[in-house]
């Protein structure tokens, strides 16, 4: 437990010191970011889904005004540049490998996707370069494009060494005792569900500013990211063979990324080789309908789904067998998100006995598909929930019940699952028993029927998840494709007057860290929130990290930020011990004084840290000085989030339109440092999987144009969708990690989708409605009402 | 966004004058500039209105007459078309958002006639009248087709008048994404009988729908409706609705205008 205590600390809603620049105004992005003689690229993009490029000609653009520089795919490969590498690759069900094909950050032969990079157009102002770029002629050879995920196999070969477009075919469980549980079941349960494809939407679009200093020989990038090490990483050593020494990342404040700004992408490695070889910085900013087209895309999913039951209705097995959509590339997390962090979540709070999956990832000539927010843990918990409600209803049972019954009980701790993962700790029922209560479970159906006098139809839908946080450990990572470590880094600098530095390996994008982080740290040493400045996003003052990803800032980082703050006091006492002449173990320290043990003398931690830096008295024989410790922390298992959220719902018959009326959810983060901040998480989570149900879709048509390229056609939530959340937790602290926390940033996206669709059939029940696909839109849904009016009428 | 030319004119006739020589006039620019942002429109030239001394809202009596530059706030917070058409009033302050209707101008959005624009659906469900600096256009000649309108090129909206009429109501099902009118019915019924104008769901734009002006003729009542029939085959049909679903909509938003009425 945290040795110190303040009004601040562990536990207190805190308001984010963050905001202040960010509700002024303030805040300083990438596109802030403008360096002396910078040029500007505009990147000319593919308009066809598949094509073969026969030639490109450049020389009227490279004649006019203000144009320095015009680059293909062929300037690329004369100089050697490698291509964003994929982080994370499974072993396929025969032994082989994930193909993994070529991504030349321009395109060089062929490009598969529409945005697709094609030639980078470099000029003095951007309207220079854009207008430039329309003089650029390129002779296409069309292809036929891959766009449909059911029949992506049979369509034609997008890339050499992709046979059937299939990147991988990876498989998880046991298939004998999956099918043995579904061959003597008492009940089998089939679905088909859709995961839809998701736009990321963060609010600030992607940026790249890049320097190079001819005298250091060394580069500088300022860019829109989620881990600048990483982004050092790959393109320093896999891209552009810079020495990592010689090349700083400066990701500044991020305004969202939701995973789609943790990977590499050509347009940051475009603008960094062009640094040197123009001599002059480079800058880009996406206009948004660039990041509709060329960031990562989420989900994309096709889930066949078998449940077993017995005659008690215990759920005796599961079989998955799912299709993923990767699109045109392999981007770097694109085959861990529906394999590794999809596949072991199966099991959700579910007592399965025998469980098999299945997941083909395959090639479309599609924008490539990415870890977004939830990243497969939202795809698995979809799955398993809707079926756990089509289970619940052919067996007649209520889906709360039937949920419960087959709930992991909580003495059965730690759980080991038939899909790798050991659950440490949890509780499914409290949390359930929380959020029904607050929804008032058992008034429902009154409610429902006052809906009904009222013409309307209402319905209630249940989502009981778990997920899985701060991917750990790394050598099981390892073991498992990964091409990282997943530990994460924290160096606290205490200043001569007691001031405190902490410089994170993770990085924050709305997250808030700036507070949380210094909570933690300001409750272990007893010291003001105000004295502890968070330091993040600059690879050249943070010790080497992982970044924010997987909602593993705080289960992680802030566990390496504990660490190395548990540091500082092992040596401040000693210091202290010395300074009252005491021994080190009579030495306590609480509230920010050390004192000894039985007696009034104290030193407050200023004191120690000023004599740390001013050693005139000072245990020299034992001590080096100075206060400022570094840890790296590696996880002993992932941490998993848990609970249950309930959506209710009214529908228009009359229009089809799904009005969300109430929500409750009930989580288990373990312990929570800011309430606060964790509650806006949650809100958000809820918001995204809300727009995942009922909203959002990115469509291509079948000649593979975006068709949802902008917010005319592609459906964001807004906060008029939404009702007032009521939001509560239960807690099982972690057990492996010392603040005994979970993680938060995912688990709304994860929960509320299926919870929402379950919700929408669950209104539509008495029609005899049994399925209904995300998003759930007003021509979807009145379209199923009017089906199921002309079959009731049939019969 | 090409580069571009940019005049205010001080008036009507500046303004006329300008587009002789191929100016591109701009009013609240809420589709102009986002469409020269995308460059899918590259003016040499754009007319700003501005300063042509074109808002304000007045009562003429029998009508209400609102300039054309006036903005969509001004029309949706006017207690003179709150007190006479309240209907034009929800209408306007239901236009787009906040942003937009603090630039948009009626002007702009009658002389585009955008087809899932709502405006249209009110000069024409009330049988307004539209004033240009050459002549009056009555409303039912006005729209021609999609974006298509009666103006000549060296033509510009300088007003247009509402008459009063007994009741009206506006009821929108907005496009769930751009929130434009993806189906949106004017009723109005006056001395001259019912009107009933629907907008975001013709192929050609904003039209008057004639079963249903007799049917509430006979019986001004939404069950009037039911039986009317709303064909399809001239819907506009996209991933957001199906014209079968447009059409649904199209007698539902009716019946709703009705019961608002």
């Amino acid at each position: 437990m945290p040795e110190g205590s303040t009004k601040d600390g562990i536990g207190a809603s805190v308001r984010r010191k963050e905001d202040k620049r960010f509700l002024t105004g303030s805040g300083r992005y990438t596109a802030d970011i403008s360096r002396h003689g910078q040029l500007h690229v505009h990147f000319i993009r593919s308009d066809h889904a598949h094509a073969n490029i026969k030639s490109i000609r450049t020389d009227a653009a490279a004649k006019a005004d203000g144009v320095v520089a015009i680059y293909t795919g062929e300037d690329v490969a004369a100089d050697g540049i490698g291509g964003p590498i994929c982080g994370w690759v499974v072993t396929n069900r025969d032994g082989s490998p994930t193909n993994e094909p070529p991504h030349p950050i321009l395109a060089n032969g062929s490009v598969r996707y529409v945005g697709d990079h094609v030639v980078a157009v470099i000029a003095e102002t951007l309207q220079q370069a854009r207008d430039a770029a329309e003089l650029v002629e390129i002779d296409y050879e069309v292809l036929a494009p891959v766009v449909d995920l059911a029949s992506a196999s049979e369509g034609v070969q997008i890339h050499e060494n992709v046979p059937n477009n299939m990147y991988f075919d990876f498989e998880l469980g046991d298939e004998a005792a999956a099918e043995a549980a579904l061959a003597e079941a008492a009940t089998v349960v089939e679905l088909e569900v859709r995961n839809n494809r998701l736009v990321p939407n963060a609010m600030e679009p992607r940026a790249a500013v890049a320097e190079y200093d001819p005298v250091d020989e060394a580069y500088t990038l300022f860019t829109t990211s989620q881990n600048p090490h990483l982004t050092r990483l790959v393109i320093g050593a896999f891209m552009l063979s810079i020495p990592e020494s010689k090349f700083r990342v400066v990701a500044p404040d991020v305004g969202g990324g939701f995973g789609s700004k943790i990977y590499v992408y050509p347009e940051e490695a475009v603008c960094t080789w062009a640094s040197k070889k123009l001599q002059r910085p480079i800058k880009w900013t996406a206009d948004r309908s660039e990041s509709f087209l060329a960031d990562a895309h989420g989900r994309d999913h096709i889930n066949k789904v078998r449940m077993a039951l017995d005659a008690n209705n215990r759920i005796t097995g599961l079989r998955v067998d799912s299709l993923a959509n990767i699109g045109s590339y392999l981007s770097a997390f694109s085959v861990v998100t529906p394999t590794i962090l999809h596949a072991p979540l199966l099991s959700g709070c579910y007592q399965i006995p025998a469980i098999y999956t299945n997941v083909k990832g395959m090639a479309t000539t599609t924008a490539p598909v990415d870890a977004y927010r939830g990243a497969g843990r939202p795809e698995a918990t979809y799955l398993l929930e809707r079926v756990m409600d089509a289970a619940a209803r052919q067996v007649g049972m209520d889906p709360a019940e039937f949920r419960r019954m087959n709930f992991i009980p909580k003495d059965a701790f730690p759980y080991q699952t038939p899909v790798a993962l050991q659950y440490d700790i949890g509780d499914y029922e409290a949390p359930l028993d929380k959020a029904l209560e607050m929804i008032d479970y058992k008034g429902f159906e009154a409610r429902r029927a006052e809906a009904a006098k009222r013409g309307k139809y209402r319905g209630i839908g249940l989502s009981s998840y778990i997920e899985a946080c701060g991917i750990a450990p790394s050598a099981v990572a390892g073991a498992l494709g990964s091409r990282v470590g997943l530990y994460e880094s924290a160096t606290v600098r205490v200043d001569p007057t007691g001031t405190i530095n902490v410089m994170t390996g993770t990085h924050s994008h709305g997250q808030g860290h700036d507070t949380t982080f210094a909570q933690i740290v300001a409750d272990k040493l007893g010291v003001d929130v105000g004295q502890v400045q968070i330091i993040h996003g600059d690879s050249d003052k943070t010790p080497f990290g992982m970044g924010s990803y997987g909602s593993r800032s705080l289960a992680v980082g802030g566990s390496a930020i504990a660490k190395a703050v548990d540091k500082v006091i092992d040596k401040a006492k000693i210091i202290a011990a010395h300074l009252m002449e005491a021994a080190d173990s009579d030495v306590v320290f609480a509230d920010g004084k050390f004192t000894v043990a039985g007696t009034d003398t104290e030193k407050g931690f200023g004191e120690i840290a000023l004599a740390a830096y001013v050693p005139h008295n000072y245990p020299h024989d034992r001590l080096e000085p100075g206060l400022e410790e570094t840890a790296f922390y590696d996880p002993l298992n992932f941490t998993y989030p848990s609970g249950t959220h309930i959506a209710e719902v009214e529908i228009d018959p009359a229009t089809g339109v799904v009005q969300l009326v109430d929500w409750a959810c009930c989580d288990d983060f373990g312990n929570l440092i800011n309430p606060m901040i964790v509650e806006g998480q949650v809100h958000g989570g809820i918001a995204q999987g809300v727009g995942q149900a009922l909203m959002e879709n990115a469509a291509y048509d079948e000649n593979g144009q975006l068709i949802t390229a902008s917010y005319m056609d592609y459906c964001m939530p807004r906060a008029d969708d939404l009702p007032d959340f009521k939001v509560d937790y239960t807690v099982t602290a972690c057990t492996h990690n010392d603040l005994g926390v979970k993680g938060c940033g995912e688990a709304g996206a994860i929960a509320s989708p299926p919870a929402l669709i379950n919700a929408v059939i669950d209104a539509l029940s008495p029609l005899g409605v049994t399925d209904m696909s995300m998003p759930a839109s007003p021509e979807k849904v009145w379209r199923a009402i009017n089906e199921a009016g002309k079959a009731q009428a049939a019969e | 966004m090409y580069q571009t030319n940019y005049v205010k004119a001080a008036s009507t006739d500046e303004a006329v004058g300008h587009m002789s020589s191929g100016g591109q006039l701009l009013a609240g620019g809420m589709t102009l500039i986002p469409t020269m942002k995308q460059r899918l429109a590259s003016p040499e030239t754009v007319v700003d209105l501005a300063g042509c001394g074109l808002s304000g809202i007045e009562d003429t009596g029998d009508a209400i007459r609102i300039g054309a530059m006036t903005r969509h706030v001004d029309v949706a917070e006017s207690a003179v078309v709150q007190g006479a058409i309240p209907a034009l009033a929800a209408l306007a302050g239901g236009i787009g958002d906040r942003q937009v209707r603090n630039r948009g101008t009626i002007g702009g959005s009658v002389a585009n006639n955008d087809p899932s624009a709502c405006y249209p659906a009110a000069v024409l469900g009330l049988g307004g009248t539209v004033h240009t600096n050459k002549r009056d256009i009555a409303a039912d000649d006005f729209f021609t087709g999609m974006f298509e309108t009666a103006l000549d090129e060296d033509e510009m909206i300088t007003a247009v008048s509402f008459p009063k009429v007994a009741k009206a109501a506006y009821l929108k099902f907005p496009n769930p994404a751009s929130r434009y009118a993806m189906v949106g019915v004017f009723v109005a019924a006056g001395g001259d009988g019912t009107r009933v104008a629907v907008t975001g769901a013709g192929s050609d734009g904003v039209f008057r729908h004639g079963g249903m002006e007799s049917a509430l003729d006979g019986d001004f009542s939404a069950s009037a409706l039911d039986g009317v029939a709303v064909d399809s085959s001239d819907l506009i049909g996209d991933i957001h609705a199906a014209p079968d679903y447009r059409a649904h909509l199209v007698r539902e938003m009716a019946k709703r205008a009705v019961d608002a009425c």
